[in-house]
C-alpha cells in the first residue's frame, strides 16, 4: 500500500516518465543587441517539473535565452526580442503582459550569489511582502521558514535569521538566493550558472537541492559543467553561436548526440 | 646553436645574488624613492599652508569673542527718563538715547571721582569716549523693558567700552599708534591703564558677538553675527528642502528610468556644465528672475536660498548619480528577479545603498553654498541689516544677511576693529563647515552597509 502510493506520487511528480507537459515554449526566438544578433530562431520547449540544462561554449547565447524567459533582458535598453515565448500558452512578450507578474511566476537565481544587504529573514521575506503573499506576521514567518527549509538552509541559519545575509559563505548565500526565489512560489526557476562561484561541496549541495526542487518547480539551468548537466537535468539543450544546435533527453545528448558539434563539445574537443 | 645560446645567456646573466642590486633595479628603486619624497613634500607644503592660514585667522579673530567692558553704577534718574512719573512705557519711549548717554556720562564720571582715579588733562568728552556709542541704546532698551524696577534706582551696569579702548586692551591699539589717531590719545590710554588696575575696565567673554545684529561703522564693539547666522541657517534649511528632493528625483530618473538617447545625453552634459558655471552668474540670474521678474523681496533668505539651490543642484545631482551608479547591478537584478517593480527595486534597495553617498554629496554641496558670497552680493544680501528676520515661514521673506557676506562687508570697513570681527566671523563660518563635514562623515558611517 505504502509502496504503491509512493510510486504513484513519484509518477505524478515526475511526469518525464509519462507524457511531459510543456510549461514554457520558445518559438523562433531571436534577440538583437543593437545591430548584433545574439539568438537565431531558437525553438525550445521547457517541460513541467523537469530540469532543462542549457549548455554550450561561452558567448553562445544560452544565458541570453535564459534571461528572455522572464524578460530580464528588458533592463538592457538595446536588447530587442523577436519571436514568441509562452508560459502556459500565454505570450509573455505581449504588450499587455505585466512583467512584474511574469517575474513572480518565473523566478531567477543568478551566477554570483546576490543577497540583499539585509538580514537573512528580510532577504527571504522581501518577495512575499511585495507580492502580498503573507497576510500576517505569522504567515510571513511560516513562508520564510518553509522556503529556507526547501532550500536546505534552515538548519544552518535558524539561530541567526536576523544577521545579514551577506555574512554567509558563498554556498549558503546561493542557497539563500534560491530560498528567496522559492518564497514567492514561482512556477519556473531560472538558474544562470548557479554553482560557478561555489566550491565542490557547496556545488553538490546546490545540485542536490535542484533535484529536490524539481518535484515542485520547473527548472531551467545554464551550466558550463558537463557533469553538472548530466547529473541534474532531464533534458539538455546545446547552444552554439546563438543557434540551438540540438535538444533532447540528457541521456541521449551525452551518449548518442546527433550533431558532431554537440559530440565535440561534450567530449571536450571544442569550446 | 645551443652552445651559442648558452654562451649568450651566460654572458648576459652572470651569477646573481639577491643581495646585490643590478643597475636596472637600482634605477627603479631610486625612481620610487624620489616619488615618495615628492609626495611627502607636497603634503608638508599643503599642511603648512593650512596651518599658516588657520594661525593667521585665529590670531586675528579669536579676540573677537572677548570684549572690553566698563563696570560702574548708574542712577537712572526719574526726572530725565520719566518726567511725568507714571512709568508709562509709551511715554517713556519719547526719551531718546541722548538722555541715556548723559546718565551714563554722569555715572561714569562719578565712579572715577569715587575711586579717586585721576583724570588730569582729559576733557569730559575724552572721558565719555570710553563708553561705547552703543551703550545708551542698550541701557534705553533695558529700561523700557522693565520700567518699574529700573527707573529711579541705581543699577550696577556693565557696558561696552569703545572700540579703541577694546583695541588697546587686546594690543591692537598702542600708545605709539594713538599719537597719530584722531579718535584716541595716549592720555586716554593711560586712564585706561588706571581703570584696568581699579577693576572698572576688564576684558570678558562676549556672547554678543554671536547673537548681536550688525552695528554701524562707529561702533564695531557692538557688531555681532546674529542676523548673519540666522540668515545662513534659513538659507541652508531652504536649500536642503529644495535641493534634496529635486536632486534625488532627477538623479533617480536619469539614472534608472530615462532612455539613453540624444536628449538625456544633452541633459547630462548640461548638468556637468552647470556645475562649473561661476557662482556670480547665478547671482545675476537670481536678480533677473527672482527679484526683477518674480518680485520677491530683495535681501531675503528665500531669494538667497533659491539662488544657492540653483548653484548646488548640479553638485547634488552629480553626487547622487555617482552613488546610485555605484550600487552593484546585481542588487537590481536580484530585486527584479523576484518580481519587484522597477520603482520597488530603486526605493527598497538601490536608494538605501546609495544614501551615504547622496547625503555626503548633499552636505558637501550645502557646505559650498554656506561659504558662497558672490551670488548673494547681487541679490542685495550685502545690505546693512540690524533687525533679526522673523521666525519661519514669514521670516524667509525678511531681509537678512549671510555669514560670508558679513565677512566681506566687515573686511571692507575702515575701522581696524572690524578686521578682528571679520576674522572672528571666519572662525564661526569654519566652525559651521566643520560641523557639516562631521555630520557628513557620521551619516556616511551610519548608513554604510556592505554588499
Amino acid at each position: 500500500m505504502n509502496m504503491m502510493s509512493e510510486s504513484a506520487t513519484e509518477q505524478l511528480l515526475n511526469p518525464s516518465t509519462s507524457a511531459p507537459i510543456v510549461k514554457m515554449r520558445g518559438e523562433k526566438v531571436e534577440l538583437f543587441y543593437g545591430q548584433k544578433q545574439a539568438l537565431h530562431a531558437v525553438d525550445l520547449d521547457i517541460y513541467k517539473n523537469q530540469v532543462t540544462a542549457l549548455i554550450g561554449p561561452s558567448g553562445c547565447g544560452k544565458s541570453t535565452f535564459l534571461r528572455c524567459l522572464n524578460r530580464m533582458n528588458d533592463t538592457i535598453a538595446i536588447a530587442k526580442v523577436k519571436g514568441k515565448i509562452t508560459l502556459d500558452g500565454e505570450d509573455i512578450y505581449d504588450p499587455k503582459v505585466d512583467v512584474v507578474q511574469l517575474r513572480a511566476r518565473v523566478g531567477m537565481v543568478f551566477q554570483k550569489p546576490n543577497p540583499f544587504p539585509k538580514s537573512i529573514f528580510e532577504n527571504v521575506a522581501y518577495g512575499p511582502r511585495i507580492h502580498g503573499l503573507a497576510k500576517s506576521k505569522a504567515d510571513l514567518d511560516e513562508v520564510v521558514v518553509s522556503s529556507l527549509q526547501k532550500a536546505g538552509l534552515f538548519e544552518e541559519v535558524k539561530d541567526r535569521l536576523l544577521e545579514p545575509g551577506t555574512g554567509l559563505s558563498g554556498g549558503q548565500q546561493q542557497r539563500l538566493c534560491i530560498a528567496r526565489a522559492i518564497a514567492v512560489s514561482p512556477e519556473v526557476i531560472l538558474m544562470d550558472e548557479p554553482c560557478s562561484a561555489l566550491d565542490p561541496i557547496a556545488t553538490a549541495k546546490v545540485e542536490e537541492l535542484i533535484s529536490e526542487l524539481r518535484k515542485n518547480f520547473t527548472i531551467v539551468i545554464v551550466t558550463h559543467s558537463m557533469q553538472q548537466a548530466a547529473r541534474v537535468s532531464q533534458r539538455t539543450a546545446m547552444f552554439h553561436l546563438g543557434n540551438l544546435v540540438e535538444v533532447d533527453e540528457t541521456n541521449t545528448i551525452f551518449t548518442n548526440p546527433t550533431q558532431t558539434k554537440t559530440h565535440d563539445y561534450i567530449t571536450g574537443r571544442y569550446g | 646553436m645551443s652552445s651559442i645560446a648558452q654562451n649568450l645567456s651566460g654572458l648576459s646573466k652572470p651569477v646573481a645574488s639577491l643581495f646585490v642590486e643590478d643597475a636596472h633595479t637600482k634605477a627603479r628603486n631610486n625612481a620610487e624613492w624620489r616619488f615618495r619624497v615628492y609626495g611627502i613634500v607636497a603634503i608638508v607644503i599643503s599642511l603648512l599652508t593650512l596651518a599658516i592660514m588657520l594661525w593667521s585667522i585665529f590670531s586675528d579673530g579669536i579676540s573677537a569673542f572677548r570684549q572690553a567692558t566698563l563696570k560702574f553704577p548708574v542712577e537712572i534718574t526719574a526726572d530725565v527718563i520719566d518726567p511725568k512719573g507714571n512709568r508709562n512705557r509709551d511715554e517713556m519711549a519719547k526719551t531718546t538715547t541722548v538722555s541715556y548717554a548723559k546718565l551714563l556720562e554722569t555715572g561714569f564720571a562719578a565712579e572715577l571721582v569715587k575711586r579717586g582715579i585721576s583724570v588730569e588733562g582729559l576733557s569730559a568728552k575724552d572721558i565719555s569716549a570710553f563708553v561705547s556709542k552703543d551703550a545708551p541704546a542698550e541701557l534705553r532698551n533695558a529700561t523700557l523693558a522693565d520700567p518699574a524696577n529700573m527707573v529711579g534706582t541705581t543699577v550696577e551696569l556693565s557696558v561696552l567700552a569703545s572700540g579703541r579702548i577694546d583695541g588697546y586692551l587686546k594690543g591692537r591699539v598702542t600708545k605709539e599708534s594713538a599719537v597719530n589717531d584722531s579718535n584716541i590719545s595716549p592720555a586716554q590710554l593711560e586712564l585706561a591703564d588706571r581703570l584696568k588696575q581699579a577693576g572698572v575696565l576688564s576684558v570678558a567673554w562676549n556672547p554678543d558677538f554671536i547673537s548681536n545684529p550688525d552695528a554701524s561703522d562707529q561702533r564695531p564693539e557692538a557688531a555681532g553675527l546674529g542676523v548673519a547666522i540666522l540668515g545662513s541657517a534659513y538659507m541652508m534649511l531652504l536649500v536642503l528642502v529644495m535641493c534634496l528632493p529635486v536632486g534625488i528625483a532627477a538623479s533617480i530618473y536619469l539614472e534608472e528610468f530615462a532612455p539613453k538617447n540624444f536628449w538625456t545625453d544633452m541633459i547630462e552634459v548640461n548638468i556637468a556644465n552647470l556645475a562649473a558655471v561661476p557662482s556670480i552668474v547665478y547671482g545675476i540670474l537670481g536678480l533677473a528672475i527672482f527679484i526683477n521678474f518674480a518680485g520677491f523681496p530683495q535681501s531675503s533668505s528665500l531669494v538667497g536660498a533659491l539662488v544657492l539651490s540653483l548653484m548646488t543642484l548640479p553638485t547634488v545631482i552629480i553626487a547622487t548619480r555617482a552613488s546610485i551608479r555605484a550600487v552593484p547591478p546585481s542588487i537590481r537584478d536580484a530585486a527584479l528577479g523576484i518580481g519587484a517593480s522597477k520603482m520597488q527595486s530603486v526605493f527598497h534597495h538601490v536608494l538605501p545603498l546609495a544614501m551615504p553617498g547622496i547625503l555626503t554629496g548633499t552636505i558637501l554641496g550645502l557646505a559650498t553654498a554656506l561659504g558662497e558670497t558672490a551670488p548673494l552680493l547681487l541679490i542685495g544680501m550685502v545690505a546693512f541689516v540690524d533687525n533679526y528676520p522673523a521666525a519661519p515661514v514669514t521670516g524667509f521673506l525678511d531681509p537678512a544677511t549671510a555669514l560670508p557676506v558679513q565677512i566681506f562687508g566687515w573686511a571692507q570697513r575702515a575701522d581696524p576693529a572690524f578686521i578682528e570681527r571679520s576674522a572672528g566671523a571666519i572662525i564661526v563660518l569654519l566652525f559651521f563647515l566643520l560641523i557639516m563635514n562631521v555630520v557628513a562623515i557620521v551619516l556616511r558611517r551610519q548608513f554604510e552597509r556592505r554588499w
